[in-house]
């Protein structure tokens, strides 16, 4: 006999673990009606310190060489693969579905990662050009991060869409507030912990678990925050945050294809260098 | 009124009326103070009343004369984009800088926002009395009108408490008046908090209009614990003599929320009259452009980005 050992779910900011400042959770049942656990509740205080942490943990994560940011995604892949029985338990606890199709779901996510890695340092030489100018310059374009990206991950899929979302957008050296499925939060926790472990700086990615619709006016409107992506989000919000967005324009971006070099190249933008020849 | 003389028996037979600090209790009082929830209205004026307190302070051995004007703007009108933001309560600034802030605020309009010098040697204070004593002339000469001096920690520390009593009489006697002195006791070297209360007691008797935590230089600096124990000394002083002595945090106080946490302490430990630039101030840099950005939260709805605020 022994007494249980509960997991307290928490935040993920700043490399840390804290609980919401508002000091609120709420529950999340499995899909027979059944209570499963009692994840923090973000306030949009606690999105606001997780723009801070992502704001400055981009310095260093945008200027990392992109052959270094590949080798940490594929950290990740390792570290996730060691713990991939705790995201299939999960899966299926809270979307109801097979032990496979949870196995399925949580390979295809590792695999993603692995993906990803590879494209951090290819993105630049394949979407970037070197243009022909009708003068002495070598004239070239290269695609950049655009800052600090704000993420609505898919609502249907706990494991799978999160990794679709947070990917390509700290692949192509963002940094990230990434709000996880309202009802399936419980892999964002997991996989938050595997970050914390993969020598992902901290900050690079913070993960927040509470009420979408009250997370996503804030984000829209934050003056910091540099893009969104948008594909958790209902039509109507998806619509605020755009309406909202406009003020610092932000590029707010919905994605129907969940896996392509476009969602990387979404969250960058093209800068385009002249320099002399002869110099 | 003068309770000590300036000989060692006056000052050390004035210091034991002194009660010692209870550290624990201390603590408690200024974490307790700063759980303190503060509504929406009495932010939009705390924040307004912290930016009126701040000395925007630059005391880096990298400051040119350019950074200097540039905070001298920034000092007259913190937030280009909105005119009802306050102007700062001064400029801090070495002594070499002081014409250059001077004349950059009479220039933009900031006649009334004074210029504080850092004097005595800043920040060690290790130099003989006659270079402190050219210091703090100069700086008064080309028109700071407030002068922060450090105290000699060595000497304090050691017990040579004549000595420090001395020196701060003696600044003090330079400064007349013509230029406010604050006293930075550097408590981040002072080690206990029965040393910030003895302290702030001797600098308040050898003619203190202000008493400082820091210099900036040293960690830890103006903690709460160590403001509450020098708000305290300044309470007392003045049912004791019926002078009113300013007090002036400095050092890691970076964000709305710390600035907050200190009008807090000032309101329950000295009282509201110690609300107003003349008896409170802000030593910082950093905070003013955080308290820009909570302020534009509140007016605007929605949270702000620093690409709003200036570099500094």
């Amino acid at each position: 006999m022994r007494i249980d050992v509960k997991k307290t779910y928490k935040l993920y900011i700043g490399g840390a673990f804290p609980r919401s400042e508002s000091g609120r959770c709420y529950e999340i049942l499995g899909a027979k009606g059944k209570f499963i656990a009692n994840p923090a509740q973000a306030s949009r205080k606690d999105l606001r310190d997780a723009v801070v942490a992502a704001r400055s943990a981009f310095p260093g994560w945008s200027s990392a060489t992109a052959f270094n940011r590949g080798q940490i995604l594929y950290r990740i892949a390792e570290i996730m693969e060691g713990r991939s029985s705790q995201f299939v338990d999960e899966i299926v606890a809270v979307e109801g579905c097979t032990p496979t199709a949870a196995q399925k779901q949580v390979r295809e996510a590792i695999d993603l990662w692995v993906w990803y890695s590879g494209w951090c340092d290819k993105i630049g030489s394949i979407y970037g050009s070197t243009n022909q100018v009708s003068g002495a310059f070598y004239n070239f374009t290269i695609p950049e991060p655009v800052g600090v990206v704000g993420a609505f991950a898919p609502q249907k899929s706990s494991l799978l869409g999160l990794v679709q979302t947070l990917a390509p957008i700290i692949a192509a050296g963002n940094t990230s507030v990434c709000v996880a499925s309202e009802k399936f939060p419980l892999s964002a926790i997991t996989l938050s912990e595997v970050l914390a472990t993969s020598d992902l700086p901290a900050g690079v990615v913070n993960l927040l678990t509470g009420i979408t619709s009250e997370l996503a006016p804030w984000m829209g409107a934050h003056m910091d925050v540099d893009a969104i992506d948008t594909t958790g989000l209902s039509a109507t919000q998806d619509k605020e945050a755009r309406i909202a967005g406009a003020e610092n324009l932000k590029r707010i971006s919905a994605f129907k294809s969940d896996v392509s070099p476009q969602r990387i190249l979404a969250f960058m933008e093209h800068k385009t260098v002249w320099h002399p020849i002869g110099l | 009124m003068h309770v000590i003389d300036g000989t060692s028996n006056s000052i050390k037979s004035f210091l034991k009326t002194l009660s010692p600090v209870d550290q624990v209790g201390a603590e408690a009082r200024a974490a307790m103070l700063g759980t303190r929830s503060i509504k929406t209205s009495s932010k939009t004026w705390a924040i307004d009343m912290a930016i009126s307190m701040i000395d925007l302070t630059t005391l880096e051995g990298a400051d040119t004369p350019g950074k200097v004007r540039a905070i001298c703007n920034k000092a007259v009108r913190p937030d280009p984009t909105d005119s009802t933001v306050p102007h700062v309560g001064a400029i801090c600034v070495y002594n070499d800088m002081v014409k250059i802030a001077r004349e950059q605020l009479d220039a933009v309009g900031g006649g009334d926002i004074p210029v504080a010098a850092v004097s005595t040697a800043f920040p060690s204070g290790r130099a003989s009395l006659e270079v402190k004593k050219v210091d703090t002339e100069f700086a008064i000469a080309n028109g700071a009108t407030e002068i922060d001096m450090v105290i000699d920690r060595g000497a304090f520390l050691s017990g040579d408490l004549v000595k420090v009593f001395s020196e701060i009489e003696f600044i003090k006697s330079l400064c007349g008046d013509k230029a406010h002195l604050k006293v930075i006791l550097e408590t981040g070297e002072l080690v206990t908090l029965d040393n910030v209360r003895k302290a702030s007691y001797l600098a308040m008797a050898a003619g203190a209009d202000f008493i400082k935590t820091s210099t900036g230089k040293v960690a830890p600096a103006a903690t709460a614990p160590v403001v509450l124990v020098m708000l305290e000394a300044v309470r007392d002083w003045y049912s004791m003599t019926g002078v009113k002595i300013g007090v002036k945090p400095a050092g890691g106080i970076r964000n709305t929320k710390d600035a907050i946490k200190q009008l807090v302490l000032v309101n329950e430990t000295a009282g509201p009259e110690w609300l107003n630039p003349q008896l409170f101030r802000i030593g910082a840099s950093a905070l003013l452009n955080d308290l820009l950005m909570q302020r534009m939260k509140l007016r605007d709805g929605h949270y702000a980005s620093p690409n709003y605020v200036t570099l500094d």
